[in-house]
C-alpha cells in the first residue's frame, strides 16, 4: 500500500453542487431519444406522404401556434433570468417572481394548445371515421401531431408544476427551493422549450414557407 | 475493536416499513433481488411448459394459441423483467457505491422510486398475462399487434413502458454516481471493470430505452385509434416499427450481457490470483461495443425487405462488434496465463461465462452473413444463438456474482461443494438445453410452432431433457442460499482476499458502508500469484 490515498465518502462532505444539473443533462438527452422516435416517424411520413403533410400542416391554426412560440420564447427569458437573480445579492427578490411569470407564461401556453385542440375536435380533424381531410397522408400528420402536441403538453404540465412549485417555495425561503434546484429546472424548462422551437416549424409551417 | 460498531445494514431496521421506505442502495438491491427472482421462476415456468410440449411432435399438452401465449410471456418477463435489471440494479446497486468508496448513489430516493417503478411495471405485465396472455410474441411486431392480435397488447406494453422508466431513472443514476462519487484517488483508468461495464450499460439504458417507450406508445395509440403509422392498411409502416423496435431492442443486447462481462472480469483476477490483463482495452473495448451496438440494429431486419445497401452495412458494423467482444475473451484467457487458479462456484460460473459467451458470440456473426442469416432467419438456429448469450452469458455471470459476492451482502459462506455442483448442472443441463438446438435449426426447424415434424423428435427430446437439469440447477441456489442465511458459517469480511474495495467494508455492511475510509490501492487488480500457493486439491 505504498502511496495509498483515502478515498471520499460523500456523506462526510456536502454534497457535489453539480450533481443534480448532471442528473438533469442525462435525463435530458434520454428526452431527446424520447422524442427522437417521433421524429423519425414524421420523417417518414414527411418524405412519403408530401400533399398529405402540406394539406394537414394548412389546417393548423398559425396564429394561435405562432402566439404559443413568443410565449415561450419569453418564458425561457424569464426562467434564465430568475437563475441569474438567484446568483446576485441584489437581486435575489426577483427570483420568485420571475420563477412564478415562467410558470404564468407556460400556463397561458397550456390554456391556448387546448383552445386550438378543441377547435380541432370539432372541425373533424382528429383521426379517426369522421376524418375531416382526403388527403392520403393527412390522417397520419394529424395523428403525430396529437401524439407530439400531446407530449409535449404533458412535459409543460411537469414544467409548470414544478416552476410554480419552486416559486411559492423561493417566496418563502424554503429550504427545497434554492439556487440548485432553481437551476436543474430551469435545464429542463429550456428543453421543453427547445423541443417547441423544432415542433413549430415542423407541425405549423410545412407549406407555408418558401 | 472494543467499541460496538453500528448494526448492518440488515439489522438496521428490521420492520417491513423501514424497507419498503428505505433509501439504502444494499437494502433497494435486496428488494430488487427479491422482486427479480419472482419474476425469473415465473418465466422459468413458461420455459418448463413451452420444453414440455416440444417433446413430442404432436401439439398435447398446450393449443397453439397457449402456447404463443407462453412463448411471449417467456419472452417478456425474461427480458424487461429479469434480464435487463437483474444483473445492475441488483448486484449494480449494492457493489457500484462500495466500490467507489461512497455512501450510496448520487441520488439514494430516486433509486427506490425505480424499484416500485419496476415492481408497478411488473405487476401490470403479470396482470395482462392473468387476464388472459398476450399472443404476439416479444417483439410486437406490427401490424399483427396492433390490428389482429386478440389479447391483452396494450396493457403488455404499458407495464414495459413502465418498467423502462425505471432502467432509465437506474442507469441515470449510476452515470452521475461514477461522475460524481470516485474517490480522488481513483481515476477513470483505476474504477473496476464492473464500475466501467455499468456505467457503458448505463449509456444505453438512458439513450436506446425512451425510443422503446416512443415505440410501445405509438403501437397503443395505433391499436387503439387506427391512425396508420405502423400498419399499411391505413398507409403506415411496418418497417418504421421494425426500425424503433430494434433500435432499442438490439442494443438491449449489450444492456443485458456488458454487466455480465463486468462481473467476470472481478470474478477471474480474484481466483487467478493474476491482475487482469490489458485493463485499458477491456475498458475500451466495453466502450466500443456500447457505442457500435447502437449501429447494428439492422441485422433483424435481413429478410424484412430492407434494402441491400442498408443490409451490407448493418451486416459489416455487426461483424465490426466481434473485435471488441473478442478482445474481452482473449484477455480474459490471459488473465489465467500462469495464474494460481482455484475453481470455487463463482469460477465455475466465470469460466462458463467465457465459453458459452464465445460460442454465442460467434455464432453471431453466422447470423450477421447476410447469405447465411436467409436461410437460418426465425429458425431454432437464432433461438439458440440468443440463449447461450442471454441464459449461457448473462445468467451464468449474474449467478457467478451473486456467489462472489454473497458473503458480502450476507455475512454468511454459501456451501461450496453444493454451489460447485449446482454450477456444473447448470453449465450441463444448459449445452445439453441449446446445443441440439443450432442443429434443428441449421435442419430448418422453424421457431414459434408448437407441433414439429417427427424427424426434429430425438434432439427436441434432448433439449427438454437439458431443460429438465437446468431447472434443479437453478433451484438448487434457492434451498442453499436460504440455508447459508440461516447456517452458513460466518464469512469475514475479505474470504476470497479480493481486491475490489467492497471488501474492505464489513460483511455486512453497516448501513452508512465504511466505517473507515477505504484506501484506494496504486493498482487497481493488484493480485499476485506468488502470494497464494493453489490448493493442491482444489481441481474438481
Amino acid at each position: 500500500m505504498t502511496a495509498a490515498t483515502l478515498a471520499r465518502q460523500s456523506a462526510d462532505e456536502t454534497p457535489d453542487p453539480d450533481t443534480g444539473k448532471l442528473g438533469m443533462w442525462v435525463f435530458l438527452a434520454s428526452e431527446l431519444l424520447f422524442f427522437g422516435g417521433l421524429f423519425i416517424a414524421y420523417l417518414y411520413g414527411r418524405t412519403h406522404f408530401p400533399a398529405g403533410w402540406a394539406a394537414g400542416s394548412r389546417r393548423t391554426d398559425v396564429v394561435l401556434g405562432t402566439v404559443n412560440t413568443a410565449l415561450l420564447l419569453t418564458s425561457s427569458a424569464a426562467v434564465a433570468l430568475a437563475v441569474a437573480c438567484e446568483d446576485d445579492d441584489r437581486r435575489r427578490r426577483w427570483t420568485a417572481r420571475l420563477l412564478a411569470l415562467t410558470a404564468g407564461l407556460g400556463a397561458v401556453f397550456l390554456v391556448l394548445k387546448g383552445v386550438e385542440w378543441h377547435a380541432e375536435w370539432h372541425e373533424h380533424l382528429v383521426p379517426g371515421p369522421a376524418f375531416a381531410l382526403p388527403v392520403a397522408g393527412a390522417q397520419q400528420f394529424f395523428a403525430l401531431y396529437f401524439v407530439m402536441t400531446g407530449l409535449h403538453g404533458v412535459h409543460m404540465i411537469f414544467g409548470v408544476g414544478a416552476l410554480g412549485g419552486l416559486a411559492l417555495g423561493r417566496a418563502r425561503e424554503r429550504p427545497w427551493a434554492g439556487a440548485r434546484q432553481i437551476e436543474v429546472a430551469a435545464l429542463y424548462w429550456h428543453f421543453v422549450d427547445a423541443i417547441w422551437i423544432f415542433l413549430y416549424p415542423l407541425l405549423y409551417l410545412v407549406d407555408r414557407h418558401g | 475493536m472494543t467499541a460496538a460498531l453500528p448494526a448492518s445494514y440488515l439489522d438496521d431496521g428490521l420492520t417491513l416499513r423501514s424497507w419498503l421506505t428505505t433509501t439504502d442502495h444494499k437494502r433497494v438491491a435486496i428488494l430488487y433481488a427479491i422482486a427479480i427472482t419472482a419474476f425469473f421462476f415465473v418465466g422459468g415456468a413458461a420455459a418448463t411448459l413451452i420444453r414440455l410440449e416440444l417433446a413430442t411432435p404432436q401439439g398435447d399438452l398446450v393449443s397453439h394459441d397457449a402456447y404463443n401465449k407462453l412463448f411471449t410471456a417467456h419472452g417478456v418477463i425474461m427480458v424487461w423483467l429479469f434480464l435487463i435489471p437483474s444483473i445492475p440494479s441488483v448486484l449494480g446497486n449494492f457493489l457500484l457505491p462500495l466500490m467507489l468508496g461512497a455512501r450510496d448513489l448520487a441520488f439514494p430516493r430516486l433509486n427506490l422510486l425505480s424499484w416500485y417503478l419496476y415492481v408497478a411495471g411488473g405487476l401490470v405485465t403479470l396482470e395482462a398475462l392473468l387476464l388472459g396472455g398476450v399472443d404476439t410474441g416479444w417483439t410486437f411486431y406490427t401490424p399483427y399487434s396492433t390490428m389482429f392480435s386478440n389479447s391483452y397488447v396494450v396493457l403488455t406494453l404499458v407495464g414495459v413502458f413502465i418498467t423502462g422508466f425505471s432502467s432509465i431513472l437506474t442507469g441515470l443514476n449510476f452515470i452521475v454516481t461514477i461522475h460524481t462519487l470516485r474517490p480522488p484517488a481513483m481515476g477513470w483508468f483505476k474504477l473496476p471493470l464492473f464500475a466501467w461495464a455499468l456505467y457503458a450499460t448505463s449509456l444505453i439504458l438512458v439513450l436506446a430505452t425512451p425510443v422503446l417507450a416512443i415505440t410501445t406508445l405509438l403501437v397503443a395509440a395505433e391499436r387503439l385509434f387506427q391512425i396508420g403509422i405502423f400498419d399499411p392498411a391505413f398507409g403506415g409502416d411496418p418497417l418504421l416499427f421494425q426500425h424503433l423496435f430494434w433500435f432499442y431492442s438490439h442494443p438491449a443486447v449489450y444492456i443485458m450481457v456488458l454487466p455480465a462481462m463486468g462481473v467476470v472480469s472481478e470474478i477471474i483476477p480474484c481466483f487467478a490470483r493474476r491482475p487482469v490483463y490489458g485493463y485499458a482495452s477491456m475498458a475500451y473495448a466495453i466502450l466500443a461495443i456500447a457505442s457500435v451496438g447502437f449501429l447494428v440494429w439492422g441485422h433483424h431486419m435481413f429478410v424484412s425487405g430492407q434494402s441491400l445497401a442498408a443490409s451490407m452495412t448493418f451486416s459489416l458494423l455487426s461483424f465490426i462488434v466481434a473485435i471488441p467482444s473478442a478482445i474481452k475473451v482473449f484477455n480474459w484467457t490471459a488473465t489465467l496465463y500462469k495464474g494460481a487458479i482455484r475453481f470455487d462456484a463463482p469460477m465455475l460460473y466465470a469460466l462458463g461465462f467465457v465459453g458459452l459467451f464465445t460460442i454465442g458470440g460467434l455464432t453471431g456473426l453466422f447470423l450477421a452473413s447476410l447469405a447465411l442469416d436467409v436461410h437460418l432467419t426465425d429458425t431454432y438456429f437464432v433461438v439458440a444463438h440468443f440463449h447461450y448469450i442471454m441464459v449461457g452469458g448473462s445468467v451464468m455471470a449474474y449467478f457467478g456474482g451473486l456467489h462472489f459476492w454473497w458473503p458480502k451482502a450476507t455475512g454468511r459462506m454459501y456451501p461450496e461443494i453444493w454451489a460447485r455442483i449446482a454450477a456444473v448442472l447448470v453449465f450441463a443441463g444448459f449445452n445439453l438445453t441449446f446445443f441440439p438446438q443450432f442443429l434443428l435449426g441449421v435442419e430448418g426447424m422453424p421457431r414459434r410452432y408448437h407441433t414439429y415434424p417427427p424427424q426434429f423428435q430425438v434432439l427436441n427430446l434432448f433439449s427438454s431433457t437439458g431443460a429438465g437439469v437446468l431447472a434443479i440447477g437453478y433451484l438448487m441456489p434457492l434451498a442453499y442460499f436460504a440455508w447459508s442465511l440461516l447456517r452458513g458459517a460466518p464469512a469475514g469480511d475479505n474470504p476470497f482476499e479480493a481486491k475490489g474495495l467492497e471488501w474492505q467494508a464489513r460483511s455486512p455492511p453497516p448501513t452508512h458502508n465504511f466505517d473507515a475510509a477505504p484506501v484506494v490501492p496504486d493498482r487497481v487488480y493488484d493480485y499476485t500469484a506468488e502470494e497464494r500457493e493453489p490448493e493442491p486439491e482444489s481441481a474438481p
